[in-house]
């Protein structure tokens, strides 16, 4: 099971949880399984044509997804997935 | 075969030529007052242990000296305990050098208050008085005197950084006070800017405050942005606007100190432009509104902008200075809560329309609209 963090405007969609776990060999089978159990994420993070949205970027230990396989980047049980979407706003 | 334990000011000359190293450790204020060119300074209380550190080999050819030979000749004593069996006192020290005629430099410049308030930043190797005279000599442009540029420009006010320029359009409200500390209850409905410059100006006669009271725009950033500024520190709290900053930026070429907070979480980044990402190489489009729920009103512990602003005060330093490692092409997230710090590795995009290497925006865009546009 891989460890997604989930950043703050997204928590609305995952009761609130920082931490989720997701099983899945790739990033994209991973997501899959996330959002069975949140399905809205699905829409915030994932394009009508299955892409990971331009706004949102993913990093897979600390590696964006974007320079290395994308959807298809292996994931493994210690794989460490932290989703950063640009944020609107901010509150400085 | 132990050195003699003290040589002449000539000899040491000789042994510097061949390839000795000259410690010098004397205080602060007498280092900032006058010293021996290429000496390496290192305070008597911490002489021995940064020595050991920096050359371990303990045949090392060193040259130890202090104003007159005496402190330095127990650096010596206590480094040959160690086995630096070519660890020497310089006798007489730097009066006997200039008795001699030679040539000292000094800290043309700084006023003896400067070196006083100073001298922490003089005694660290990598700022010293020729970093403090940077720092003096240097421009940051503060975008929000708000929670992130609150303490930023607290801090390089009291780092000494020459001038700070100040742009907010706001006023000060009570609400701002859980975490705006550079503004205060007596100032409440004073413009940010004034009032942000009045509490500089409390903390350090040396700076230079320009405000502008202002919001950002099109029209006005290229006005306020060549004005000469060495770094820009971003504590603004809009995607058009972030837009606006980068885009400009990469077209002026000025590194920005990049910090956002919300609840308990924040980030900092460094965009230089060109060597690594700037904001739209990581997101080349802003989030559709109906996506993207605005946190304006979401919150924020006071501590935090505390925290995250002078993140954004270190970095600009480490730019102005030319130290350290910045975090360009980094990431670093803190989570206040979990106590945790991650750092998250960024690329510069080649195909980014604003830094990338092929055809690059010229010019500002409408950044309202831009950020209005629905999903694609
Ligand atoms: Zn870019």
């Amino acid at each position: 099971m891989a460890t997604f963090r989930i950043p703050p405007v997204l928590r609305t969609h995952t009761n609130e949880q920082v931490q989720v776990t997701a099983s899945g060999s790739t990033l994209g089978s991973a997501l899959e399984d996330l959002f069975t159990s949140f399905p809205a994420l699905r829409e915030r993070m994932i394009d009508e044509d299955g892409s990971l949205r331009r706004f949102v970027n993913v990093y897979v230990d600390d590696e964006d997804v974007r320079t290395q396989q994308g959807l298809d980047t292996k994931l493994d049980d210690r794989s460490s997935v932290i989703v950063l979407p640009a944020m609107a706003g901010g509150a400085a | 075969m132990e050195s003699q334990i003290e040589v002449s000011i000539t000899d040491a000359i000789t042994r510097r030529d061949q390839g000795a190293a000259w410690v010098d450790v004397r205080e602060p204020e007498e280092w900032a007052a006058s010293r021996i060119a290429d000496t390496t300074h290192l305070p008597l209380a911490i002489a021995v242990a940064r020595i050991v550190d920096q050359w371990p080999e303990r045949d090392t050819p060193l040259n130890i000296s202090c104003a007159s030979g005496m402190r330095s000749m127990r650096t010596v004593q206590e480094l040959r305990q160690l086995g630096y069996t070519d660890a020497v006192n310089v006798g007489g020290g730097i009066k006997a050098w200039v008795a001699a005629g030679h040539p000292v430099e000094s800290s043309a410049g700084l006023t003896p208050q400067q070196l006083e308030r100073y001298s922490r930043h003089i005694a660290i190797p990598e700022v010293g008085i020729a970093g403090q005279q940077k720092l003096l000599s240097s421009r940051v442009l503060l975008l929000g005197a708000g929670g992130l540029g609150s303490p930023a420009a607290l801090y390089l006010a009291a780092a000494g950084v020459g001038t700070i320029g100040l742009v907010d359009d706001d006023v000060v409200e009570r609400s701002n006070l859980q975490r705006q500390l550079v503004h205060a209850e007596s100032r409440i409905g004073m413009s940010k800017v004034e009032s942000a410059a009045h509490a500089l100006a409390e903390i350090n006669p040396d700076v230079i405050v320009e405000p502008y009271q202002t919001r950002l725009n099109a029209d006005n950033v290229f006005e306020v942005l060549d004005q000469g500024w060495d770094v820009i520190i971003d504590g603004t709290d809009n995607l058009p606007t972030r837009y606006l900053i980068n885009d400009a930026s990469v077209q002026r070429n000025i590194p920005v100190v990049h910090g956002s907070i919300y609840r308990f979480e924040g980030q900092v980044t460094v965009f230089q432009p060109f060597e690594g990402p700037c904001y739209r190489c990581l997101y080349p489009e802003p989030p559709p509104p109906e996506l993207a729920p605005s946190c304006a009103e979401g919150g924020v512990l006071g501590v935090l902008p505390g925290i995250v602003g002078s993140m954004q005060a270190t970095e600009a330093i480490k730019v102005i200075l030319g130290i350290g490692d910045p975090l360009a092409g980094r990431l670093m997230m803190y989570d206040a809560l979990a106590g945790t710090v991650d750092t998250l590795k960024l690329r510069r995009d080649t195909e980014c329309p604003a830094c990338g290497d092929g055809d690059r925006l010229t010019g500002l865009i409408d950044y309202e609209a831009f950020c209005a546009l629905p999903a694609r």
